[in-house]
């Protein structure tokens, strides 16, 4: 019998960081249709850096993030809407009023090391009735046992899934089996992987991932997302039908959207530019790349050594005030420490 | 011109750091440390300095209150137990200073509003942030309008109790409310996030202020750097990590906040500008009271002289 994989879609989520947020809600709506037609079951749709991130520090969105959680909601026929939350960032009140909009799903993000500042928010989304999910961001910068420690707590908060998050786009298909499967043994929950790309590796190491036991895999049209972009999700769909796993989606549809409603509205091509490829090799946040190149041609800087030095650094995600303090530094050539 | 005698109660990390501070406070007598735990490492160092102390927690601070002339309480329990004792300071006339982020009382942060309130008998010290931060966000404002502040604080995992973890979204509402309310911006957003890194990372915040496009950049630049100085007064390791960064819409101001390393390591800053700005308040205090006092008694000599 075939297994069967649940895909959740984030174009309209960790999308968002490649068009700097600015997505418009006609494309909103025409990519939530979309995804809705070709069968996703779970669509995200929030600020790239979750419910709250419209900001100087990681971007201010074009829209509001709830007016277009409720444009979706008009045009879903089947699709749940999720949304991200990073505690530290969003608060109760955004997730409460994401649920009014419709949100249905809430993904509680923190730093792989930091679970329990999620408890609260878990909490909070079990109590509206909402399916809680727990992502454990920088997933490379733990081992399999410390990770599936920090997994523990979420599932205790009541999560409904924990997911392996490979924010930096660092880890390779060991680096991935190893934690998903300490994930799988050890938990009584499902288990998810959210890969980027920035070496190469998305597609692979979701299909690692699903070959580990993990049920609940991200994806985005067009591997839009932060750095290189996450695996896209047309190519995971195609894959893993291709490996016999079952997806309920339709993967040819996945591509006419992507054509049709993602592509036209890229700001760029999703590839492995150098600065990516630096930020998977050392360990950085792939949110990272677009404030980078901002600030490498503010302070006349390349933007590699910035990135270099926020590994140095071990900065975690919402650290992005660091990259115009690095650059400035940089920039005069004071000693860095 | 004497001393204001002074209490702390709650021995954790925060009220000993505390105690080393007032050892070394001119205005401060400290006369009396309470808590509840025996084996508390507090209370021993307490002791051990030659502090009279109580385990009987806020009915041993009862107790002994009156006796001791203590006129002043820190607060270093949490805001569940602050809430309980702070009537029973205000029965017994006794101003709290409250290092919780109960926020019963008006949130003070020194030099910027500690004059409008310093009669008040509950004073709250907010969120290490807004310590951090609302000085900046009121230098920049008292120079030029914002429309919008907003701070990222970070924070080493090692320096974030489990208050702060437990209820993460009370340091984003209260520190967003201080930038507003007592930093003077129209609208203010709050960030924290905490990093693991080993060995742990000092306090970092980093502060953008919407601005004007026509602005007198060199007039805001000197209005941080002088409040960055007069923070420095009291919490020696803040200053600035590059000079003020200006473009067409806003000013980004990146502190760092080094802890004097009394009973709290150097990094957790972010605790250290607490424990500090309690000490700076209960001086304020103490300033006002001690002079009052002094006024009266020469008063009373001109009149019997």
């Amino acid at each position: 019998m075939a297994r069967r994989v649940r895909l959740i879609d984030s174009t309209l989520r960790d999308g968002s960081h490649a068009v700097s947020h600015q997505f418009a809600r006609e494309s909103v709506v025409a990519i939530a249709r979309g995804l809705d037609e070709a069968g996703v079951g779970t669509i995200e749709i929030s600020h790239g850096d979750g419910l709250g991130g419209s900001s100087f520090n990681y971007g201010f969105s074009r829209e509001d993030e709830l007016e277009l959680l409720s444009a979706a909601a008009e045009v879903v026929r089947q699709a749940r809407l999720a949304v991200l939350l990073l505690p530290g960032i969003g608060t109760k009140e955004e997730l409460a009023a994401a649920y009014d909009r419709g949100a249905r799903v809430a993904r509680i993000a923190t730093h792989c090391t930091e679970a329990d500042i999620a408890i609260q928010h878990i909490g909070m989304a079990k109590e509206m009735g909402m399916e809680a999910i727990g992502f454990l961001m920088m997933a490379h910068m733990i081992g399999p046992g410390e990770l599936l420690h920090q997994a523990r707590i979420m599932q205790e908060a009541g999560a409904d899934c924990v997911y392996v998050t490979d924010s930096a786009g660092a880890l390779t298909p060991r680096g991935t089996r190893e934690r998903v499967r300490a994930l799988v043994e050890g938990l009584d929950i499902a288990v998810g992987i959210h890969a980027h790309n920035n070496l190469g590796l998305a597609v692979a190491n979701s299909l690692v991932a699903v070959e580990e036991g993990a049920t609940y895999v991200d994806g985005c049209l067009g591997g839009l997302g932060a750095g290189a972009g996450n695996a896209p999700l047309e190519v995971v769909a195609a894959v893993l039908e291709l490996e016999g796993y079952e997806t309920g989606v339709d993967w040819l549809k996945l591509v006419d959207v992507t054509e049709g409603a993602v592509r036209p509205v890229m700001l760029r091509p999703q590839v492995i530019d150098g600065p990516s490829l630096v930020m998977g090799y050392a360990g950085v946040y792939s949110s990272f790349l677009l404030h980078t190149f901002r600030a490498a041609e503010r302070f006349g800087v390349d933007p590699k050594q910035i990135i270099l030095e926020l590994g140095r650094r071990k900065v975690v995600g919402g650290e992005e005030d660091k990259i115009v303090e690095v650059a400035a530094q940089l920039a005069r050539g004071s000693p860095l420490p | 011109m004497g001393k204001l005698r002074c209490a702390i109660v709650g021995t954790g990390n925060i009220g000993t750091d505390l105690m080393l501070k007032l050892r070394r406070s001119e205005l401060l007598e400290l006369v009396l440390v309470v808590g509840i735990d025996p084996q508390s490492e507090g209370l021993a160092l307490a002791r051990r300095l030659g502090y009279e102390t109580s385990v009987e927690g806020i009915e041993g601070f009862r107790a002994r209150c009156r006796d001791l002339g203590v006129e002043l309480a820190f607060e270093a329990t949490s805001a569940r137990v602050h809430a309980a004792h702070a009537p029973i300071y205000r029965e017994l006339g006794v101003t709290a200073v409250d290092l919780t982020p109960a926020a019963l009382g008006p949130l003070v942060i020194p030099y910027v509003n500690i004059g409008d309130v310093l009669s008040e008998p509950n004073l709250n010290l907010g969120t290490c942030g807004a310590q951090a931060t609302v000085p900046i966000v009121a230098a920049i404002a008292s120079v030029a309008p914002v429309p919008y502040a907003e701070i990222v604080s970070t924070i080493a995992s090692k320096s974030a109790g489990p208050g702060t973890r437990q209820n993460i979204d009370e340091f984003t509402r209260t520190t967003a409310r201080a930038l507003v309310q007592v930093g003077g911006a129209q609208r203010g957003k709050a960030i924290i996030v905490l990093n693991p890194a080993e060995p742990p990372i000092l306090m970092r915040n980093t502060v953008y202020a919407a601005l004007d496009g026509a602005v007198d950049r060199e007039a805001v630049a000197a209005a941080i750097e002088e409040t960055v100085a007069r923070v420095q007064g009291y919490v020696p390791g803040y200053r600035l990590k590059v000079p003020p960064v200006f473009d067409e819409e806003k000013v980004t101001v990146f502190l760092e906040v080094e802890g004097a390393g009394d009973y709290l390591p150097p990094y957790a800053g972010n605790l250290d500008i607490m424990t500090a700005a309690a000490v700076r308040v209960g001086e304020e205090i103490a300033r006002r009271r001690l002079a009052g006092a002094e006024a009266r008694r020469s008063g009373e000599g001109a009149v019997n002289g």
